[in-house]
């Protein structure tokens, strides 16, 4: 078996350090929020695994058509990690969202469309999932994995847009917020160092799992292929 | 040889597919009937689930209509596509000299007419049980439009589930996450429609529905290629 790149192993170990600094900044350097106190600290993490999920769910779509295009393989291999990456940290920004909308809005959920896109969105991906369990032929999995990522991410973007034309409660910290966003604040110099640095560590954690999961997909392929050598 | 153009042969071969469906359709309507009542057992289901009295029926109507609309159209996708494996004329239509686009949006009308007939049925028998004018050309609009979304994502994503494992099970859950915009937008429209609206109001979904369409009509055709090759 082939064994892990050094540069991967330094982007893993830089990853778990930066984590460890930003949740260090987030406890003991990021000044305490006036009206919302220890709950502001969550968008540091809210945002940055939103953020994750998002790059995931862009990384998928674009590799999707990639492989429409080329047929490697490879891509496949690629949408399929992002797709799973993008899921659990989804995931993870909807339950991190929820532990502060409860004290801030007094509900752990509301249909508003950020929170419903993000509810659909996992659907989406958990379909993708289910849609390559029942494939067996590589390739076919392959070419309909791409479809769904294509169609899934295409109408993702429509799908808010059309629930948008209700008004949001979601707080818009950057970028125009609407009248009846509720729970927004202004970030002064050392909460906004954290939270670039806080979206800079989280990228760089994509980035290594994404590399750690094609790689997997690798080391699956090869087994498969020295399991049908067997076989033989 | 015989050199037609090239798009007279498209329009044929699309036409030739949806005629076949219809007029096979047309003897065994094994179909039509079960769509159809599906789509009235649903409605059924909703009057005990939903207390439908007269001031919340006015509320509900549309979404009630589109819940059965989308159901039905599962069953009618499932069966539609499932035929042309099961009797291998999925393959035959392959072999053909024919553009694989044809076989989409032949299949896309067909399918299209099968939801159109059982929603025409559909929206008198709910007027009747319901004491509701179903009968605006609004609404007779928008169940077009919405329709028409929902039958071009659902048979590309049709064909795909019926190659699958789990066959008629994955088509609900592939295509109900995508066609969600369609469903908010026309049972929004619908429901203004049904409840004399500003036609300024209405006129946001209605464009959401024109660009669904034309947005997934686009993809769907490019991509069936790729979902029918061997």
């Amino acid at each position: 078996m082939e064994k892990q790149p050094l540069a991967l192993k330094l982007l893993t170990i830089l990853s778990a350090v930066g984590l460890a600094l930003v949740t260090a900044l987030v406890f003991f350097y990021a000044p305490l929020e006036t009206v919302m106190g220890y709950v502001q600290k969550v968008f540091y993490f809210h945002v940055a695994t939103a953020w994750v999920g998002m790059l995931g769910f862009v990384v998928a779509a674009v590799a999707g058509i990639v492989y429409l295009v080329k047929h490697d393989l490879k891509w496949d291999k690629v949408e399929l990690a992002a797709v799973e990456i993008s899921l659990v940290f989804f995931l993870i920004a909807i339950v991190l969202g929820s532990i502060w909308a409860r004290p801030s809005w007094g509900t752990w959920w509301t249909w508003d469309p950020r929170l419903t896109t993000a509810a659909i969105l996992e659907m989406i991906y958990i379909a993708y999932l289910l849609l390559r369990q029942g494939i067996e032929d590589p390739d076919r999995r392959a070419r309909f994995g791409a479809v769904y990522t294509l169609v899934g991410g295409v109408s993702v973007p429509v799908t808010f847009l059309s629930i948008r034309l209700v008004r949001t409660i979601h707080p818009a910290v950057i970028g125009t917020a609407s009248a009846a966003s509720q729970g927004g604040f202004d970030m002064t110099p050392p909460m906004l160092t954290t939270f670039l640095l806080s979206l800079l560590v989280f990228t760089l954690i994509f980035a290594t799992l994404l590399w750690h999961r094609i790689r997997l997909g690798r080391l699956q392929d090869m087994v498969e292929q020295l399991k049908m050598k067997i076989l033989e | 040889m015989d050199r037609q153009p090239t798009s007279g042969n498209f329009m044929k071969a699309v036409f030739a597919i949806t005629w076949k469906d219809l007029a096979a359709e047309l003897r065994s309507r094994e179909l039509l009937s079960a769509m159809l009542v599906f789509a009235l057992l649903v409605i059924l289901i909703f009057n005990f689930a939903l207390e439908l009295d007269v001031k919340t029926r006015a509320n509900v109507t549309s979404g009630v209509l589109w819940v059965a609309f989308t159901f039905a159209g599962t069953l009618g996708l499932n069966r539609s596509m499932a035929i042309e494996k099961d009797r291998g004329c999925l393959d035959g239509l392959l072999l053909a000299p024919v553009d694989r686009s044809a076989i989409y949006f032949g299949k896309v009308l067909s399918n299209l007419a099968f939801m159109l007939i059982v929603e025409a049925i559909v929206l008198p028998v709910y007027s009747v049980l319901y004491n509701t004018n179903l009968f605006d050309p609004g609404l007779i609009a928008v169940i077009l439009l919405g329709s028409i979304g929902y039958v071009a994502v659902g048979t590309l994503l049709a064909s795909m589930a019926v190659q699958t494992r789990t066959r008629d099970v994955l088509l609900p859950i592939l295509l109900f996450p995508v066609v969600i915009p369609v469903i908010i937008a026309a049972v929004k429209a619908s429901g203004g429609f049904l409840q004399g609206a500003e036609i300024a109001d209405i006129l946001p979904w209605l464009n959401i529905l024109i660009v669904y369409d034309v947005i997934f009509i686009a993809i769907s055709f490019m991509v069936f290629d790729h979902v029918v090759e061997e």
